[in-house]
């Protein structure tokens, strides 16, 4: 039941969202996230929204259980401002989502837009006080005049009711638009990155936050790298790592010294010094990085391929999966319509043995790295009949193409799949395209 | 003449990146031989649209939200931003209501 390599076959489950005429801008999804224990999942857009979906399950007991994801909370997270010193406009769009452990009752989750952070609480309300001396039920006073007795107000049961609020705002420490948030494993402090510094909070503490990386030079006509990603290490508290424009990781420990500039580790490919092209260092620019779960590897997403890193080697990637290789030809015009800067991410199964990745046409890639076989799945309407196995697909890059493949010049561009999130312990994915979030499980689960 | 028909073809086997580049750069010309450098990256930091000030900012917001909702303003409201100093009057006395998001439908 949890996620093995095996012989995966997909299921459709579920889908969110409207129909496709009926979207607004504000509708794009631009984050998904599972909290830790997958009984949550979180979604974020570009309207600075949050909805959070609650899963269901059916059969708990036995091994072949259906799960269900219904809305449990929607919330307006984050708002439009505007940058007065810049007369910029601060977009509300959710860049990320994280949840934290749960500790008590309540579930908490930080989201962050461009320039500020916010923790949320999300707390259950299901029983409410009645039998108040002073007033009446609907909440007026009464008459004091009119009191004869005294009594103990009662807590009674009621419809339960989801309450988000806003307990932190974590504002004013990014001149540039942050890109990554990331939760330490100490449960008291995490970072916050942007283009070219990284910043690290405590929790409980609003007014302060300590830089930890700093990479803005001097003169900012000698800037030659962003930073694209940053994520703590999910065991050790004092290790993080941040990806780059280049194509670089960078591993820092926090007990080196205060300013983590210089890194500890630096894991680089090398790059043959002949293959070099206009393309090569913007399609080597690392749009997301994400350590596995057991703390031993970590993944990065860069525009064209997937690599998994040991991280005890720097010099190169122990595993380099192709996403959609057959782009490699279409360059020229994927700078020009901007594809080329689309920030794919990426994620890894609970057991660290398959990794998955968005591609174009509403495609999904999986690896599977035990069984070294990879999959191409489609999120679309056509497929949504409740558990119907999705059908593998294929892209024909030149020469002939088979019956049921797709030609490279037919895929919709428009159509990206960019946020996909996994179950911690199922097989149980959720895939984001534009406007709507698919729910697929696993045939076996 | 063949012979260099067969070599171009070979080359775009062996390296189709250097073939997307080279019809970039007969494209436009004029690109720069820095692709991932300052001016590119310098871009990037500064995203989002530039406003001349707060007012013009709220004049463009009320715009967007009137055209959006189905009960749109008077005809002689005027359309344009940037075009006159904006007075109280008018820019909009309250936030609309918020729209939740389709997801949640």
């Amino acid at each position: 039941m949890s996620g093995s390599g095996g012989d995966m076959q997909w299921c459709f489950s579920q889908v969110k969202g409207a129909i496709d005429d009926d979207v607004a801008e504000a509708d794009i999804i631009s984050t998904v996230e599972f909290n830790h224990t997958g009984e949550l999942l979180a979604t974020g857009d570009k309207g600075g929204r949050v909805v959070i979906f609650q899963q269901e399950i059916e059969n708990k007991n036995q091994p072949q259980f259906r799960s269900e994801y219904n809305v449990y909370s929607t919330f307006q997270s984050h708002e439009p401002e505007f940058d007065y010193l810049k007369s910029l406009e601060i977009e509300e769009k959710i860049n990320k989502i994280r949840w934290l452990p749960q500790k008590n009752a309540a579930q908490f989750l930080l989201s962050t837009n461009d320039k500020t952070i916010k923790l949320w609480k999300i707390s259950e309300r299901d029983k409410r006080p009645e039998g108040y001396n002073l007033k009446e039920e609907d909440g007026r006073y009464k008459d004091p005049n009119a009191i004869s007795g005294l009594r103990v107000p009662v807590l009674i049961p009621m419809d339960l009711m989801v309450e988000a609020s806003p307990r932190r705002v974590f504002a004013n420490a990014h001149t540039y638009h942050i890109n990554s948030i990331s939760v330490n494993s100490d449960d008291e402090t995490y970072l916050s990155a942007d283009d070219l510094r990284i910043n690290l909070w405590n929790l409980e503490i609003t007014d302060r936050s300590f830089n930890i990386v700093d990479i803005k030079p001097a003169n900012m006509e000698e800037l030659t790298e962003v930073i694209t990603a940053a994520e703590f290490h999910p065991l050790q508290c004092n290790t993080f790592v941040y990806s780059s424009s280049k194509g670089t990781i960078r591993l820092c420990d926090m007990r080196a010294s205060a300013l983590c500039d210089r890194h500890s580790k630096l894991f680089e490919e090398p790059e043959d010094p002949s293959n070099r092209s206009f393309f090569s260092e913007i399609i080597s620019s690392i749009s997301d990085v994400k350590f596995s779960h057991n703390g031993r590897y970590m993944m990065t997403r860069d525009y064209l391929s997937v690599k998994i890193w040991d991280l005890n080697m720097e010099n190169r990637p122990v595993e380099t999966y192709q996403v959609h290789e057959y782009l490699r030809s279409k360059l020229c015009s994927l700078y020009e319509n901007d594809c080329i800067f689309d920030k794919f991410e990426c994620c890894w199964n609970g057991n660290d043995s398959v990794v998955m990745t968005g591609s174009y046409n509403n495609f999904f890639r999986m690896f599977d790295r035990g069984q070294r076989r990879d999959m191409t799945l489609e999120a679309s309407r056509e497929n949504s009949k409740p558990m119907q196995v999705l059908k593998t697909r294929k892209v024909c890059a030149g020469g002939k193409r088979k019956k049921d493949e797709i030609s490279v010049d037919s895929l919709d561009f428009n159509k990206k799949i960019l946020h996909t999130a996994w179950h911690p312990q199922d097989n149980i994915i959720a895939v984001a395209t534009t406007h709507n979030l698919y729910i697929f499980q696993d045939k076996v689960n | 003449m063949t012979a260099s028909v067969d070599m171009g073809v070979q080359d775009k086997m062996i390296n189709p990146e250097k073939s997307e580049e080279a019809k970039l750069k007969a494209r436009y010309p004029n690109l720069g031989n820095k692709p991932g450098g300052s001016d590119l990256l310098r871009k990037r930091l500064q995203k989002g649209q530039k406003y001349f000030d707060s007012g013009d900012y709220n004049m463009a917001k009320a715009k967007i939200k009137n055209k959006q909702l189905p009960t749109a303003a008077a005809p002689e409201k005027t359309e344009i931003t940037g075009d006159h100093i904006p007075t109280p009057q008018d820019l909009p006395q309250r936030k609309p209501s918020l729209v939740a998001s389709k997801l949640a439908g």
